[in-house]
């Protein structure tokens, strides 16, 4: 078993290296997209300012796309370097959409990446147009796949232990492939990256209407920002909704957690909208408390009751000691050499994750005792504090997208942008869908603790068992390296948006003068 | 149960995995060797600007081969992916290191002129090259020394050992085999995307390094032959059997590594190609811009790494303190279910993928000249 100091640090050097990679994954999203929808629109009027505007977003994509690459590498090895005995416990499950995301999904947006930015004199105007589309999709695809093997953690679905090998092995890939969290979270994450898009376009828009400069492109671009920016919000709040819908299906701990809800209610459960959740105590203080509203969320009934946690504890409890059952037959099992789990002892050794989470107090899990049967049972109830109010701001978060969404598709229709009062809100509303999508992934990852894999692996379980010396090394490394290259990477955004769009003083042979100058 | 019995599965699987390292070798190993001989043979800005866009449109594809390499070792072989990337943690860390600044360098540096800034991103650049040439190959130089890891009963896997008993004499050895094989290839390639004084300079860097990879090579094939102990499986091994690695028995013996050469001649065919490749490229260099020096080196790339990969077999990763862990293609694999399913994506995506990178290859065919890079200063890098 791997130390726990280990572990730690292995689970904070994801969890960095994660939301640091997720910096730069919803701005490539919805700005692929954006980029697609502004070239369609050159292809069919023929009008170059929209030519100008795709190869002016398109420079700022370009700077974050390599970072999305740079730090997405990271995570594909990690699993590897940080997280071996996850690797091997699941890899038969987990590799096989990892593997097809780059078969299917990176070759796609990496090879036509190059294209997009040096193929605008050597392929005609569908031909480009037809790549910056396959760039889009090979993203979105490419998101398709990574939140499959990631809903799999969180439902691991179509699969089941092998005692000849010591992990899980697949027994239907159409299970993990159809897995409804997956199909949830796919429609949610995609749509936060688009509106990320939408808001990124959005707000330097505005900054330089503010500034007078570059109206023309601008105001093209917020417009089109408008429109697929409030569609897109819709999307996250409806389709987020979807998502507390999952998981309130196969996650109860996590939503019990994300509404520090300690005690069953009678249906329909109500929804805490303010309060400090207490973990001493099992209370929350200071509650605003909407009546039926989880419960629809969740439940999509009036009458199905939402558990809470104190409940689902007792549930755990439960299930660690049917797990021990199952420890016991698989040691059997194991000095048979048998290759499959006869059926009768399914139904135990289906909850031989939990039991796993008792070598946390000892590795002879067998010899527990009912005091460390008991911890391990409250060992199962993740941060409630955390997860009730990151899931708050990011639900408020979602609701002022929209209003913000609505009032510049508005004020765009009736050719009403330039309201400085708006502008400024909207160049103030740039980093909120970052903070947004942050905490989505901290109520989804952080929400899962204490499993790696939900009822399956606990996390502790999953590291590799280093030298802690080598995991301060490269934790420190990442925390230097990816620090400057923030700063390098901001430093250069700055100095384009401040650029600006390119005004072609004495245009190439090969390039139409703008339609309109400005500035 | 799919309809291919598992021990032909995990053979197709070992050779779809050395198919994939080979793509990665033959395709982002000349933006490698490109990337390391920089400082070389390119001097003046414009020349640093050309050989940047040599690679610029294709670098970022060619980059996936070693991500999918990746990805398929993950499903297909999930205790080698287990075991090497955290039994390798800090050269890999290194690895990674590299692999994260060379977008950045590649993208960054053109974007803003001031000196300091393309110099700096320059030193990146080049490091960017030379780490992970040098580390793959120290890898690849200890798989045949054999890595001092064990499992225990639950496969959780424990190493001694850390990154400086990687670099040992043989193994730094292998590490300049690599760099002398990418550095051919990427000379080649820029002495074929480029012209001026830059392509020439670039195609007499690939003989040079043609004339040391094949005295390297040589002098690796003599090493291994007589100083370095292989290792055999005792007895027999079920190949349909489940992948658990403890149940074997592995002994070391002299000279081992050939003896797939011995069994099955026709595999000579590996070693063979490595050296007519290198020859070809050399022979071939003197004609500028030469696509046959840059196909013959290429072919030279994927003899090399296929002869790596013939001689280990059938060893994926030998265990040094608990040979019986050592993780080999009978036992160290996915299920039959996954190397099928797999199999099927893979038969169904790797062609589509290799026709559309063909279709941008052709369509950024020609060399950069130091014309165009100075008139589109601001589309190319
Ligand atoms: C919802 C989307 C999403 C999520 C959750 C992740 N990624 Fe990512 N990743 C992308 C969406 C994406 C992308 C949009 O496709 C990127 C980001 C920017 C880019 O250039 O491509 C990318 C790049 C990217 C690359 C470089 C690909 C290339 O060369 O083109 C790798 C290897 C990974 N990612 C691997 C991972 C792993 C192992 C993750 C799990 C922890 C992960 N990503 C989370
Ligand atoms: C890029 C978006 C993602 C973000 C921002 C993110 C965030 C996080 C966070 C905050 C943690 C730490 C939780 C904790 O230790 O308390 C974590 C852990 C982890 N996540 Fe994610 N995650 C992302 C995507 C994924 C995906 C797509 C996968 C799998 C395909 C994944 C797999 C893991 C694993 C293996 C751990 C380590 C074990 C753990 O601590 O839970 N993550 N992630
Ligand atoms: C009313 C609004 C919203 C609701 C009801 C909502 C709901 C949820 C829920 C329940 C989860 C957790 C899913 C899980 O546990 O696996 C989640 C995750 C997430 N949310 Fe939201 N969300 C909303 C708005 C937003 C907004 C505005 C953004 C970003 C712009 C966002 C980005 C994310 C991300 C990136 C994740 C992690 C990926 C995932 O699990 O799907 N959400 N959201």
């Amino acid at each position: 078993m791997a130390e726990l100091d280990v572990v730690e640090l292995s689970r904070l050097q994801f969890a960095l290296t994660a939301l640091y990679h997720f910096l730069f994954v919803p701005l490539t999203l919805g700005l692929s997209v954006l980029l697609a929808v502004m070239e369609s629109v050159y292809v069919m009027t023929g009008r170059a300012i929209w030519r100008e505007m795709t190869k002016f977003w398109g420079t700022l994509f370009g700077i974050n796309f390599a970072m999305g690459v740079a730090t997405g590498i990271t995570m594909e090895f990690q699993f590897g370097t940080n997280w071996a005995y996850y690797s091997h416990y699941v890899g038969d499950i987990f590799g096989a959409p990892l593997a097809i995301e780059g078969l299917m999904a990176f070759f796609l947006e990496a090879t036509f990446i190059g294209l997009f930015f040096f193929g605008w004199n050597r392929l005609s105007r569908l031909g480009h147009l037809v790549v910056t589309w396959l760039v889009a999709i090979g993203s979105n695809l490419s998101a398709l796949w990574i939140l499959i093997a990631n809903a799999w953690m969180q439902n691991p679905v179509g699969a089941t232990f092998n005692p000849a090998t010591m992990r899980m092995e697949v027994s239907s890939f159409f299970d993990v492939l159809f897995n409804p969290v997956a199909q949830a979270k796919f429609v949610h994450t995609v749509s936060a990256g688009y509106v990320t898009g939408a808001v990124f376009v959005l707000s330097i828009g505005a900054f330089y209407l503010l500034r007078g400069r570059h109206r023309e492109i601008a105001r093209r671009s917020i417009t089109v920002a408008a429109s697929f920016g409030l569609a897109s919000a819709l999307s996250v709040v409806v389709l987020g909704d979807e998502s507390g819908y999952t998981a309130g299906l196969n996650q109860k701990m996590k939503i019990a957690a994300i509404e520090a809800m300690w005690e069953t209610e009678t249906p329909p459960a109500g929804f805490t909208l303010f309060g400090f959740p207490d973990r001493a105590t099992e209370t929350t203080r200071f509650e605003i408390h909407v009546p039926w509203v989880l419960g629809l969320i969740a439940t999509r009934s009036i009458d199905e009751p939402v558990e809470g946690i104190k409940d689902l504890v007792a549930t755990a409890e439960r299930r660690i000691r049917n797990g021990l059952t199952g420890y016991k037959d698989l040691e059997r099992l194991r000095a048979e050499r048998a290759q499959a789990v006869p059926p009768e002892m399914q139904e135990p050794i289906h909850d031989l994750g939990y039991a796993l989470l008792l070598k946390r107090w000892r590795p002879d899990i067998g010899n527990a005792t009912d005091e460390q049967v008991h911890q391990a049972a409250l060992s199962t109830v993740p941060d409630v504090s955390v997860l009730f109010w990151s899931f708050r701001f990011m639900v408020g978060l979602g609701f002022y997208f929209i209003l913000l969404f609505a009032l510049a598709f508005y004020l765009a229709s009736r050719r009403e942008l330039e309201r400085r009062w708006f502008l400024r809100l909207a160049l103030c509303s740039l980093p909120l869908p970052w903070i947004a999508a942050e905490l989505g992934w901290i109520v989804a990852e952080y929400g899962r603790q204490p499993w790696i894999i939900d009822g399956v692996l606990p996390t502790f379980l999953g590291a590799s068992s280093e030298p802690i010396g080598d995991i301060w090394f490269s934790l420190i490394g990442f925390v230097l390296f990816y620090s400057t290259l923030a700063v390098i990477d901001v430093y250069l955004l700055v100095k384009y948006i401040g650029l600006g769009p390119k005004q072609p003083a004495a245009p190439a042979s090969n390039r139409l003068a703008p339609a309109t100058g400005d500035d | 149960m799919p309809p291919i019995d598992y021990a032909s599965l995990r053979l197709l699987w070992w050779a779809f995995l050395g198919l994939l390292l080979i793509g990665f070798a033959v395709t982002d190993g000349f933006d490698l060797g490109a990337a390391l001989l920089q400082p070389f043979i390119a001097r003046t800005d414009s020349e640093k600007r050309m050989l940047l866009n040599a690679i610029g449109p294709v670098w970022e594809g060619n980059q996936v081969w070693f991500i999918l390499g990746g990805g398929a070792a993950f499903a297909a072989w999930p205790p080698l992916y287990a075991v090497s990337f955290s039994g390798f943690y800090l050269a890999m860390f290194l690895v990674l290191a590299a692999l994260i600044l060379r977008p950045v360098a590649i993208t960054f540096r053109s974007k803003l002129q001031g000196a300091g800034w393309r110099r700096g991103w320059d030193w990146a650049f080049f490091v960017s090259g030379l780490v992970p040439a040098l580390v793959f190959g120290i890898a690849f130089g200890n798989l045949f020394l054999g890595v001092p890891f064990r499992f225990d009963e639950t496969l959780r896997v424990a190493y001694e050992g850390g990154l400086f008993g990687l670099l040992n004499p043989w193994a730094l050895l292998c590490g300049l085999v690599s760099v002398a094989m990418l550095a051919m290839h990427g000379g080649n390639w820029v002495a074929l995307k480029t012209e001026g004084a830059l392509a020439r300079r670039a195609g007499a860097a690939a003989s040079w390094a043609a004339m040391a990879l094949v005295a390297l090579f040589s002098l690796a094939g003599l090493w291994l032959a007589i100083g370095i102990d292989g290792y055999v499986i005792q007895g027999s091994i079920d190949r349909m059997g489940p992948s658990y690695p403890l149940n074997k028995s592995v002994l070391r013996a002299a000279g081992a590594w050939l003896d797939t050469y011995g069994t099955h001649p026709w595999t000579m065919a590996a070693p063979a190609i490595a050296y007519l490749g290198a020859g070809a490229s050399l022979a071939l260099h003197r004609a500028v811009r030469s696509l046959p020096a840059f196909l013959a080196s290429g072919i030279s790339v994927a003899g090399i790494v296929a002869t790596a990969g013939i001689s280990l077999f059938p060893f994926l990763l030998p265990s040094s303190i608990d040979p019986r862990s050592s993780l080999t293609v009978w036992d160290a694999s996915s299920s039959p279910a996954t190397l099928f399913i797999m199999l099927v994506a893979t038969v169904i995506f790797l062609p589509i993928v290799i026709l559309y990178t063909g279709w941008v290859f052709r369509v950024m065919r020609g060399p950069v000249t130091a014309e165009a890079v100075e008139r589109e200063e601001d589309t190319l890098y």
